[in-house]
């Protein structure tokens, strides 16, 4: 779309280009959440994985906010064009940023059951799998911020990658289980963190087509469902 | 839904004292729907309006090329008086004018009345204040002076006084801008009611009425028609850029 | 504090600077009043009213036929004046503003609006009074019909134009024709303000006596025909003011008065009509 001319009243300029600000340090908190609770695990570090929690109700304090401005430029300004594309595509990221907090809280949880408990001798590598999901989300921020189709289709194919590595370590883990019945307790921990990584790869890839509707005002989500 | 055409704009130009003011303009009207007219001022939206009942070439040094065509017939062909063209094309104005020298009833009538038209006055008169849902606030006072009435109102008994002669286009330039938003709110509640029996076409300055009335919406810059698309889609994915920044407020 | 003071001061100084000048203005005013009425107040009476002027020297009697002379001259010029004045008014407020013929109208009005009565009167005399040979009421009506087109087609041109183009272009987007717009709906709104601009011309014309001099000239019997000389107030007065008697002499002075109290009265119900428009106007 190219560079927009700005708006003739400065306030509503001021007001949307704060929201966008927000929602991309939104972006950036979560982002920042699923890497250090990913590195508690490697870490077997329990202080840290309890500072993803703290995290987490400033990522809800976030949504909230975001939210509460939505509303009032929706009821004040009453936008149009790319400008309500924008207001209801942020609307709906929020939920997917959330949701991909709590997976961060979830997977800290996770880590501090680990801390506690004995280190397994050869424990599979989720750090792969979460950097391929940080990369996924912030890039499809990225998208959503500068309207950058091309990187947001990028990004909604690289979620066959996250879901290969997802099975892929399914499989590991649950071979690892088969192996030694004694392990089955953390190694079930691990196949939720992989679980819930791979669930943060899904929001990731929702916020990429909320991008790519935001820039085109096509949705190209459910393709089969539009008659 | 109904495609029907009633009125065909075609590649029409209009001029004023020799300077183009409209430029080109292609585009349908749908029997019964509503199409709203936006742009900013200067645009040529009033002037549009104005050569769909050819009030437009009334103006000295006023001119018009194209066509227009009513039900597939030239507005402008041989043998089309404008004058009976205004019988079938009604229309209603910014600033509500009754006749201020006649009662409630005889604004009604004019229409029927100064034409020498056949008809029942008395159930043309309350068909047509039932039409513009201000029968019950004024069928005591017929006899009153439109004075009396509040400036929506007064609107109102406008559309009645178009209605009355039984148009099959009702054209309106900003029909609620000197309206507060209550009776504003009603004049547009009118509209969708009309839509069922009439073609409307409607100026607005107001970006949010032409989203809340009309089906269609034309945006107009410097005399030329830059979209005309389905009200839902112009407001929320316009085609063009000048439509998006027109209608997100980045303009001038 | 002390701006503001000698604003005050400044302010009432204007205010006294003005005042001086409103009774300056008055005093001829008063004074022609106070004369007319203290000198004409002796011979009011009844029969100046009902009674047709007497013989020089002898009894006053009254100026009663002149009265209704100047009633049946100021009836046939306002026939005949109004409706032309009337419609050339409306004529010109729907003409295009560049319109030629419209144009020729309105610059024919100026010039006459400027010619002095006792032109019109001459005039009078040429089309009327000298093919037909004989002065008559009509001749005088047509002289004064003359004295008021001019500026009662320009008033009802001014009114007219004020009438909202909305109320015009109502009626038109009705597919009510132009003319019958203009006639039923147009004038209709324009009709308070040139009954008052009506009231004031005849309260003008009624005031006349250069051109009635040798029009309608005079008669010291009571006449109501068209075609006959007829006795006015303006004439009757000028020659009981110009006769040697004192009787004639103080009948002038009570005409006067008696003159004074007729235009006054009409300039009194062209007020009354305006003042009710401009109620209407507020309801």
């Amino acid at each position: 779309m190219g560079m927009m001319r700005r708006h003739t009243d400065r306030s509503y300029e001021a007001e949307l280009a704060a929201l966008r600000e927000k929602v991309a340090r939104m972006g950036a908190r979560v982002e920042g959440a699923v890497a250090t609770a990913t590195r508690a695990i490697v870490q077997r570090d329990a202080a840290m994985a309890e500072s993803v929690r703290v995290e987490d109700r400033l990522v809800n304090r976030l949504e909230v906010e975001i939210d509460e401005d939505c509303r009032r430029i929706l009821a004040l300004r009453q936008p149009a064009g790319s400008d309500l594309r924008f207001i209801t595509t942020a609307l709906k990221i929020v939920v997917d940023l959330e949701r991909i907090g709590d997976l961060a809280a979830n997977i800290a949880g996770r880590a501090i059951e680990l801390a506690e408990a004995p280190p397994l001798l050869s424990p599979p590598d989720v750090g792969r799998l979460s950097e391929l999901v940080q990369a996924q989300l912030s890039r499809a921020m990225r998208a959503f911020v500068d309207s950058d189709v091309a990187l947001a289709e990028e990004v909604k194919g690289e979620d066959d990658l996250v879901d290969a590595l997802y099975m892929k370590l399914f499989n590991q883990l649950l071979g690892l289980m088969m192996e030694d019945s004694r392990n089955i307790r953390r190694l079930t921990a691990l196949m939720f963190v992989a679980k819930h990584l791979e669930r943060a790869g899904d929001h990731a890839t929702n916020v990429a087509e909320m991008a790519i509707y935001l820039a085109r005002g096509t949705d190209v989500r459910h393709p089969r469902s539009r008659a | 839904m109904d495609e029907t055409v009633r009125m065909a704009v075609r590649g029409l130009s209009a001029f004023h004292r020799g300077t183009a003011v409209l430029h080109n303009v292609t585009l349908d009207v749908r029997d019964r729907s509503v199409l709203a007219v936006i742009g900013p001022s200067g645009c040529g939206k009033s002037t549009f309006l104005r050569c769909l009942n050819r009030m437009h070439e009334l103006a000295p040094g006023a001119s018009v090329t194209g066509e227009i065509l009513l039900d597939g017939r030239d507005i402008h062909g041989p043998g089309v008086d404008p004058v009976a063209l205004r019988r079938r094309v009604g229309m209603v104005f910014q600033r509500p004018n009754p006749f201020p020298t006649m009662s409630i009833f005889e604004n009604v009538a004019a229409g029927l009345r100064l034409n020498r038209m056949a008809g029942d006055l008395d159930a043309v008169v309350e068909r047509a204040l039932r039409a513009a849902a201000l029968w019950d606030e004024v069928k005591d006072r017929l006899r009153g002076s439109p004075g009396s009435l509040s400036g929506g109102q007064q609107q109102r008994l406008c559309i009645a006084r178009a209605l009355a002669v039984e148009p099959e286009v009702l054209l309106m330039d900003e029909p609620a801008s000197a309206l507060d938003p209550i009776a504003s709110a009603r004049v547009e509640d009118l509209v969708h009611e009309l839509k069922a029996r009439y073609t409307v076409v409607i100026v607005t300055h107001n970006m949010q009425q032409a989203a809340r009335v009309s089906d269609s919406t034309a945006f107009f810059y410097l005399g030329r028609l830059v979209e005309h698309s389905p009200t839902a889609e112009l407001f929320t994915n316009p085609r063009e850029e000048r439509t998006e920044e027109y209608v997100t407020g980045r303009f001038g | 504090m002390k701006a503001a003071l000698s604003r005050r001061v400044r302010s009432a100084a204007a205010f006294l600077l003005t005042a001086l000048c409103v009774v300056i203005a008055l005093v001829p005013l008063l004074s022609l009043a106070w004369l007319v009425v203290s000198r004409g107040w002796a011979g009011f009476s009844w029969a100046l009213l009902t009674e047709v002027p007497g013989p020089p020297g002898g009894a006053p009697g009254g100026v009663g036929n002149a009265l209704a002379g100047t009633g049946v001259v100021v009836f046939w010029a306002a026939l005949l004046g109004l409706p032309l004045g009337i419609g050339a008014g409306v004529f010109l407020a729907e003409s295009d503003h560049d319109d030629r013929l419209a144009s020729a109208v309105r610059f024919t009005a100026d010039v006459l609006a400027g010619v002095p009565s006792i032109v019109a009167g001459i005039v009078a005399y040429g089309l009327i009074v000298a093919p037909m040979k004989r002065f008559s009421a009509l001749a005088g009506a047509v002289a004064l019909a003359v004295l008021m087109l001019p500026a009662l087609a320009r008033t009802t041109e001014e009114l007219v134009r004020r009438v909202p183009g909305a109320l015009r272009e109502g009626g038109l987007a009705l597919g009510i024709p132009q003319w019958k717009t203009s006639l039923r709906i147009v004038l209709p709104a324009a009709a308070a303000g040139i009954a008052t601009a009506v009231l004031l011309s005849i309260a003008r014309i009624a005031g006349e006596t250069g051109p009635l001099l040798f029009t309608s000239l005079n008669n010291a019997h009571w006449s109501l025909a068209p075609d006959q000389p007829i006795g006015t107030l303006t004439v009757q007065l000028y020659n009981d003011a110009i006769s040697p008697y004192p009787a004639m002499q103080q009948r002038a002075w009570a005409t006067a008065l008696l003159l004074l109290v007729v235009v006054g009265l009409l300039n009194m119900a062209a007020r009354v009509v305006a003042g009710r428009r401009a109620e209407g106007a507020h309801g």
